[in-house]
C-alpha cells in the first residue's frame, strides 16, 4: 500500500459505500448479497463467538454461498448479555446466543432458503414475544449514537470500512481546510466536555495548549479505564480504533503537535491489538507519520501498554508512567497544557471524548450542540450492568432519565422477586442514586445534586439483595489498595476507613463509627493531592446520605437487612416465611440443607459452608 | 500459557530498546510477557542497560500490579472482582477457590502448580461472575464450575 491523497480517499470511500448500502438495508449496490456481521467484542469472544465465526465461514463455503454471503466480524455490537449475537443485511435480523450446532441450519434456511431462524430471534422478556429486527429491539431502539456511530457497522480491522463510513474524511478537512484557530472554535462550539470523568470543556483545553509555547508538544489519549465496572473506552477502541486515531490527528493539528501516545490498560489485549492494526494501517496509507497526505503536517502515534494500577488514570501520573517511573500524581499547576509529558504542553483527553471528534469537524459544533441538554451537549455512553436484564453498551443523549436507562433499555431487574434499589455511577468516584430519584435526568449538573457523578459511564443497577454498607466497603477497599501511598491523608485516611467499614460489616460496629467516617472523610476530600483521594469518600457519602439506616441496623442491631453481609446471618430457616418449595435445598452445593415435599427446610449448621447460596436462591426471604 | 518461553534469550529481549530510563517498563512489561517473572538477574540486566538505579527500577517493579518479581505457578487464575462480579459473588468464588488449592490469598502454591490473581475488571461485565483460566474467559463462573476446571488442569 502507498500514501492516498485526498480524491483517494474520497475514491475508496465511494467503493466501499456501495458495499456497505446493504448494511443501510439497501440492496444490489454491492458485490455480496448478504452480509452477516457478527461481533467479535470481548464480551461476545468470552461467549465464544470465535467459534461460531468460523463455523460460520466454513459453512458458507460448503454450501457454495461464498460468493453472495459475506461474513464479517466486528466489535462490540452493545448487547453484551446475549453474546455472540449477530446482525444480518439487508434484513437487519438480530441473532442471539449463538452457538456453533446452530450454524448449519442458520446458514441453510435464512441464507439459502430465505427464512430467517425464530428460535434465535431476541425475545423481550416482558411480552415473551420474539423481535426479529434490531431496530425494533427496545435495547437498541431508545439510544442514539455518535461515539458509537459505526458499532456492528463495520470490520475493525479494516480501514477500508471505516473510510467508507466518512472515515478520515474529517481529518481530511482539519488539515486542507482548517486553521488550529477553526479547529479549537468548532470544538468549543459543540460544548463537548471531556467523558474521562472530570467533565473539563474539550474545546477550552485545547485551547490553553493551543497558546502554549513551546515547538514539541504532545496529544495523548487516556484509554486506562480504571473504573472496576467500566468497559466503554475497550469497547470503543475494538470496535472503531480509527476514530480514536482520527480525532487525535485532528486534535494534533490544532495545537501543533507532531507526536502522540495512546495509554491503554494491558488488561485489554484485543483493544491494544486492533488499536495497533489501526496505527499501522494509517500509517500504510499515510494518514499517520510524515507529511500526512501531502499538507506538511506530521503525527507520530504511538501505544503504551499501562502496568497494572489505578492512579496511572490521573493525567500527572499518567505521564510521568509514560516517562517510565513510577505513576504518582504531582500537584497542578503547572497544568499539562503548559507542561505535560517531557515538560512539554500536552494534552490528554479520553478514548469516548476523542471518537466524538470526527463527527464534531465533520458536521459542525453547531450540530453536536443540538443534542443534549442546555448543561450538557451530545450523548454519553455508559456500560450498564449489574442487576439489569439488558447489560450492555447504551449511548443516549444527555438529559436522558436514568429511569429510561435502567427499565426501557435495560429491562429492569432480572429476579422477579427482587426491586430495584439504586444505581451507582462513577464507580469508586462516584455515588449512587435511591428509587426516589430515579427520574433524574442523566447530565452532569443534576447527577452531582442527586449525590453522584457523571463518571466516566460505569452504571451498575442495584437490587434490593445489594448490601449498601458492603458496597461502601468495595469502593473504600479499591481506593486504598489503589492509593499511589505518595500522600498521608489518602494513604493513612482511606485505610482506617476500610478498617471501620470491615468492622461494621463483620458486626462488630459501634457507636461514634458512623460519625468517625464522616469526620475522615471531609479530611481526605480536603487534604489529598490528586483525584483519587479527593473523590474516594464518596461513595461511603452517598450511601450514608440515602441509606443511613442500613449502617445503624448494622452497629447497633447486628443485622444485615439486604442479609449480604455474612457475618450478620443466621443461616436459619424462617418457618413463617417458608413456602416449602426446596428451591434451597436442590441448590445447597454441601448438601447442608435437609427438606421434603411441604415441609420447610432446616439447615445443618455443622454443613453450611456459608456461600448463600440458599439466600440467593429464596423466593421469599425466608433464610436470615 | 506459562513457560513457554524457556527458550528467549534475555539479551534479545534487552536489545529490543535503546538504552534509555524511558524504557525500563517497556522492558520489564517484554521480560514479564516471555518469562512470567523478572528474576533479579533479569532486573540487573535491564538497569546497566538503561542506567536506571537498580532501588528505582525495584520501586518501579513493585508499584505496578502486573509485575511479579517472584516466578508465577504453571497455571493462572485470575478472577475479577470487579464492581459487576462482587455483586454477582466473585468475592466468595475466589475466597473458595484459593481455600481449594491450599491459598490463604491470592499467589502461588507452593508446588508452583497455580497462582491466583484478583483483578479488577476485566471489561466483560456481561458475564459477571469471570474468571480467566490461562488466558481463557470463563464467563458465569460458579465456585463448583471454577473449581472442576481448575482442578483438571492440574491434574493434566
Ligand atoms: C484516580 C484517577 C483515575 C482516573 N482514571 C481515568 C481513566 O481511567 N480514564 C480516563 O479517561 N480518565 C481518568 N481520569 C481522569 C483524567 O485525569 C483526565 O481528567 C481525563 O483523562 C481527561 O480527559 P477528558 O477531558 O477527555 O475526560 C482519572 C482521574 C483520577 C483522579
Ligand atoms: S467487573 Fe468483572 S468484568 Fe467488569
Amino acid at each position: 500500500m502507498s500514501k492516498i491523497s485526498v480524491s483517494e480517499l474520497s475514491q475508496i470511500q465511494q467503493k466501499v459505500e456501495q458495499e456497505q448500502a446493504l448494511r443501510q438495508g439497501q440492496t444490489g449496490a454491492g458485490a455480496h448479497r448478504m452480509h452477516l456481521l457478527i461481533c467479535g467484542g470481548t464480551g461476545c469472544q468470552a461467549a465464544g463467538s470465535i467459534a461460531v465465526y468460523e463455523a460460520l465461514k466454513a459453512e458458507i463455503d460448503k454450501q457454495g454461498l461464498s460468493g453472495e454471503v459475506a461474513v464479517v466480524e466486528t466489535g462490540c455490537n452493545g448487547f453484551c448479555a446475549l453474546g455472540p449475537v449477530m446482525v444480518t443485511y439487508p434484513e437487519g435480523i438480530f441473532y442471539v446466543n449463538l452457538e456453533e450446532k446452530d450454524i448449519p441450519e442458520l446458514v441453510e434456511s435464512h441464507c439459502k432458503n430465505g427464512e430467517p431462524v425464530e428460535r434465535l430471534f431476541y425475545k423481550d422478556p416482558s411480552t415473551k414475544k420474539f423481535i426479529p429486527h434490531m431496530k425494533e429491539i427496545p435495547f437498541f431502539a431508545l439510544q442514539e449514537l455518535i461515539a458509537l456511530k459505526n458499532r456492528s457497522l463495520l470490520d475493525a480491522e479494516s480501514i477500508d470500512e471505516y473510510i467508507g463510513r466518512d472515515g478520515y474524511k474529517a481529518m481530511a478537512k482539519a488539515l486542507k481546510e482548517m486553521s488550529p484557530e477553526d479547529i479549537v472554535a468548532e470544538v468549543k462550539k459543540s460544548g463537548l466536555r471531556g467523558r474521562g470523568g472530570a467533565g473539563f470543556p474539550t474545546g477550552l483545553k485545547w485551547e490553553f495548549c493551543q497558546k502554549s509555547p513551546g515547538e514539541d508538544k504532545f496529544v495523548l489519549c487516556n484509554a486506562d479505564e480504571g473504573d472496576p465496572g467500566a468497559f466503554m473506552d475497550r469497547s470503543i477502541l475494538e470496535a472503531d480504533p480509527h476514530s480514536v486515531v482520527e480525532g487525535m490527528v485532528i486534535a494534533a493539528k490544532a495545537i501543533g503537535a507532531n507526536q502522540g501516545y495512546v495509554y491503554c490498560r494491558a488488561e485489554y489485549p484485543l483493544a491494544v491489538n486492533r488499536l495497533q492494526l489501526a496505527i499501522d494501517q494509517a500509517k500504510d496509507y499515510g494518514l499517520v507519520g510524515e507529511n500526512i497526505m501531502d499538507t506538511g503536517f506530521s503525527f507520530e502515534l504511538n501505544i503504551y501498554q499501562g502496568a497494572g494500577a489505578f492512579v496511572c488514570g490521573e493525567e500527572t501520573a499518567l505521564m510521568r508512567s509514560i516517562e517510565g517511573k513510577r505513576g504518582m500524581p504531582r500537584p497542578r499547576p503547572p497544568f499539562p497544557a503548559v507542561a505535560g509529558l517531557w515538560n512539554r504542553p500536552t494534552i490528554l483527553n479520553n478514548v469516548e471524548t476523542w471518537a466524538n471528534i470526527p463527527q464534531i469537524i465533520g458536521k459542525g459544533g453547531d450540530w453536536y450542540a443540538s443534542i443534549g441538554t442546555e448543561d450538557s451537549k451530545g450523548t454519553k455512553v455508559f456500560a450498564l450492568t449489574g442487576h439489569v436484564n439488558n447489560i450492555g453498551l447504551v449511548e443516549v443523549p444527555m438529559g436522558t432519565p436514568l429511569r429510561t436507562i435502567v427499565y426501557d433499555i435495560g429491562g429492569g431487574i432480572p429476579k422477579k422477586h427482587r426491586k430495584f434499589k439504586a444505581v451507582q455511577l462513577g464507580g469508586p468516584s462516584g455515588g449512587c442514586i435511591p428509587q426516589d430519584k430515579i427520574d433524574t435526568p442523566c447530565e452532569y449538573a443534576a447527577i452531582v445534586e442527586a449525590g453522584a457523578i457523571m463518571g466516566s459511564g460505569g452504571m451498575i443497577v442495584m437490587d434490593d439483595s445489594t448490601c449498601m454498607v458492603d458496597m461502601a466497603r468495595f469502593f473504600m477497599d479499591f481506593v486504598q489498595e489503589e492509593s499511589c501511598g505518595k500522600c498521608t491523608p489518602c494513604r493513612e485516611g482511606t485505610r482506617r476507613m476500610l478498617q471501620i467499614l470491615e468492622k461494621i460489616c463483620a458486626g462488630e460496629g459501634e457507636a461514634g463509627d458512623i460519625e468517625t467516617l464522616e469526620e475522615l472523610s471531609a479530611t481526605i476530600q480536603e487534604a489529598s493531592l490528586c483525584g483519587l483521594g479527593q473523590t474516594g469518600p464518596n461513595p461511603v457519602l452517598s450511601t450514608l446520605r440515602y441509606f443511613r439506616d442500613e449502617y445503624e441496623a448494622h452497629v447497633f442491631d447486628k443485622k444485615c437487612p439486604a442479609r449480604s453481609c455474612v457475618a450478620l446471618l443466621e443461616f436459619k430457616v424462617d418457618l413463617d416465611a417458608c413456602k416449602m418449595c426446596g428451591l434451597c435445598f436442590k441448590n445447597c452445593p454441601v448438601d447442608a440443607i435437609s427438606w421434603k415435599k411441604k415441609e420447610p427446610a432446616s439447615i445443618d449448621l455443622d454443613k453450611c459452608i456459608k456461600c448463600k447460596t440458599c439466600i440467593e436462591n429464596c423466593k421469599f426471604d425466608a433464610i436470615y | 500459557m506459562a513457560q513457554t518461553a524457556i527458550d528467549i534469550d534475555i539479551d534479545e529481549i534487552i536489545e529490543r530498546y535503546p538504552g534509555k530510563p524511558e524504557y525500563l517498563i517497556f522492558l520489564m512489561q517484554d521480560i514479564q510477557a516471555a518469562f512470567n517473572y523478572i528474576s533479579p538477574e533479569a532486573l540487573t540486566l535491564v538497569c546497566d542497560h538503561t542506567g536506571v538505579a537498580e532501588s528505582q527500577a525495584y520501586a518501579v517493579a513493585t508499584f505496578y500490579n502486573s509485575f511479579s518479581l517472584e516466578p508465577k505457578g504453571e497455571n493462572l487464575v485470575q478472577v475479577c472482582l470487579g464492581t459487576a462480579c462482587h455483586l454477582k459473588g466473585s468475592g466468595l468464588i475466589a475466597e473458595n477457590l484459593m481455600r481449594s488449592i491450599g491459598l490463604d490469598e491470592p499467589g502461588t502454591t507452593e508446588d508452583l502448580k497455580y497462582t491466583v490473581e484478583t483483578v479488577n475488571c476485566l471489561g466483560a461485565c456481561a458475564l459477571a461472575p469471570v474468571a480467566v483460566v490461562n488466558e481463557a474467559y470463563q464467563p458465569k463462573v460458579s465456585s463448583p464450575k471454577l473449581m472442576k476446571t481448575v482442578k483438571k488442569l492440574g491434574d493434566a
